[in-house]
């Protein structure tokens, strides 16, 4: 069943919207990642314009993290006041990243950026992830301890500090502040909800515990994607809700498959697959930079608008 | 409904040239619905003449072309081992579809100067002003916007498509597709001898997007911010709810 998509003028089997937000669904409840990294490019696949791919893809992260944060609100696994700081962090790093965004798509290298923000972040957190589980697994086998990671680091030593009773901690403001800065702007200009940047760089950089992680970045990514689509929105009109919907609905769907997965496998299992994935996907897209495309040129909107 | 028109056109033609064209359309309007596949238009249409036909051949040529916009083409190069867009001009108008359907080889139908003056042929009804001093090849430009226009079925050359019986009654079918920009798509029909055009008739045919499209397209515009909090509400309910169901059907079975 072909559908007319209003915002972006194109028509597109609704059958293959449903099952490509469903596979990336399944993903994303395995792995316990939004998913958006994987999703933008895909749409980039099937002929979406990257405007509305990238402005899109933010409303629909802001939908599938809705119902995550009220289960970890529940649990009370989120550390608001963290959030809070990260949020600031975001709001500031996703306006000026809808700001870059415009700039570049009048220059015409939008596509570039986003496809070498893709290719650089996704090298090296899969890279760290792939190195990391199989260094996990080696020691699993061998039946070595797992050395306790340091608890302090230059990070202690930064002014400003607030005590963020949730996550036991006693730190500067400073580094949370710039961790939010850059997940906002590449949730700008990426279309990501920017947990695969956030939460490492909580466990390894704030050196936040574990089971605060991910429902306080979902806060975070809530907000900030919102922000985001409404920026998108109002700047470039290029946010499509028949698009996000059908994206939605594949999504939630098999994300309740892939929970159902992921538990039935093992942690360290778990991540060196989503490490491979991500390397495939860096793969992918860095080939595309590097050989020699077979339409040199390109349409484009005039003055970026 | 065809008599009706031709009544009608026959009242209000004058009788200035030697043959006129009396046109038909399958549909004269287009809407895009959610559900919008495409289209095939039908343009039909007869030929009114006050005397005999002439010696000379009579050939028909249909073109359809959707509204104008002004575009950037760019072109890649390698810098630093990577593919960046470097060279760009900018085409003054071009139109979002063009298709030309003729009754023959179109330079033997229509002459270089005919097809200059009523800017027929694809090359033709793109308007460019000149590039930048720094690019030499600007026409490679253009050619490569016809190309993947021509690839996406935007711009589409039917030479020999359109069908003329006894020098009189001709008809030709041009699909849209999917992919429409909406506004109104200009039909113009010339028929020629010998290459010059000796007489040409024009109408619209208005493609309009309707219902649930029309009011999201038109709120997205002219409310975005209320648009976009709307997709952020839409949005959550539907996740949301979604989850909900799942969750239900799970504990329920």
């Amino acid at each position: 069943m072909q559908i007319y998509l209003p915002i972006a003028e194109v028509s597109v089997n609704a059958f293959l919207l449903l099952g490509l937000g469903g596979i990336v669904g399944i993903l994303s409840g395995m792995f316990g990642v939004g998913g958006g990294f994987l999703m933008t490019p895909l749409l980039f696949f099937i002929g979406i314009p990257p405007a509305v791919a990238v402005a899109t893809e933010a409303n629909q992260i802001v939908a599938s993290s809705f119902s995550g944060v009220l289960a970890h609100l529940r649990r009370k696994t989120v550390d608001l006041r963290m959030g809070t700081v990260l949020l600031i962090g975001g709001l500031v790093g996703a306006g000026h990243g809808v700001i870059l965004f415009n700039y570049l798509k009048s220059l015409g290298q939008v596509d570039l950026l986003v496809k070498l923000c893709y290719v650089a972040f996704l090298g090296v957190i899969g890279g760290m992830m792939f190195v990391e589980s199989l260094r996990a697994i080696r020691q699993t086998r061998s039946g070595k301890k797992v050395p306790k990671r340091k608890k302090h680091n230059w990070v202690h030593g930064l002014p400003i500090k607030m005590r963020f009773r949730t996550s036991g901690l006693y730190i500067s403001v400073i580094p949370p502040l710039l961790v939010g800065v850059l997940v906002g702007i590449l949730a700008a200009i990426m279309g990501v909800g920017g947990g695969f940047i956030m939460v490492p760089a909580m466990i390894y950089l704030l050196g936040m515990p574990t089971k605060v992680v991910v429902g306080t970045s979902l806060f975070q990514i809530i907000f900030v994607t919102a922000f985001t689509t409404l920026l998108h929105a109002t700047t470039n009109y290029t946010v499509d809700i028949a698009l996000a919907v059908l994206l939605l609905v594949g999504g939630v769907i098999g994300a309740q498959i892939g929970t159902q997965i992921g538990t039935r496998m093992q942690a360290e299992q778990l991540r060196i697959l989503l490490a491979i994935m991500v390397l495939a996907v860096c793969f992918k897209l860095a080939l595309d930079l590097l050989l020699q495309p077979s339409e040199l040129y390109s349409i484009g909107a005039v003055g970026g608008h | 409904m065809l008599f009706r028109l031709i009544f009608l056109l026959c009242l209000v033609a004058l009788p200035v040239r030697a043959e006129e064209v009396v046109l038909g359309l399958s549909s004269d309007r287009v809407r895009i619905t959610a559900t919008f596949e495409g289209s095939d238009i039908l343009v039909f249409g007869a030929v009114k003449r006050e005397g005999p036909i002439p010696q000379d051949p009579l050939d028909v040529i249909v073109a359809i072309s959707g509204p104008s916009q002004p575009l950037t083409v760019r072109r890649k190069e390698r810098v630093l081992g990577i593919w960046v867009n470097t060279d760009a001009i900018e085409v003054d108008a071009a139109p979002s579809f063009y298709a030309v359907a003729t009754t023959g080889p179109l330079d033997q139908v229509l002459s270089n100067v005919e097809d200059l003056r009523h800017k027929i042929s694809i090359g033709r009804a793109i308007r460019s002003v000149g590039a930048p001093g720094s690019i030499a090849d600007a026409q490679v430009f253009t050619d490569a916007l016809i190309r993947i226009r021509e690839n996406n079925d935007a711009y589409q050359m039917l030479e020999g498509q359109v069908a003329l019986d006894e020098q009189t009654l001709f008809r030709t079918e041009i699909g849209l597709p999917a992919n429409l920009t909406e506004g109104e798509y200009l039909t113009r029909i010339f028929l020629t001898r010998d290459g010059d055009v000796v007489s040409q008739f024009e109408t619209v045919i208005d493609v309009r997007k309707v219902g649930l499209e029309r009011w999201l397209y038109t709120l997205s515009r002219q409310q975005p911010l209320m648009y976009g909090l709307m997709s952020l509400a839409i949005a959550i309910a539907a996740g949301w709810g979604a989850s909900a169901v799942f969750r239900m059907l799970r504990q329920g079975g």
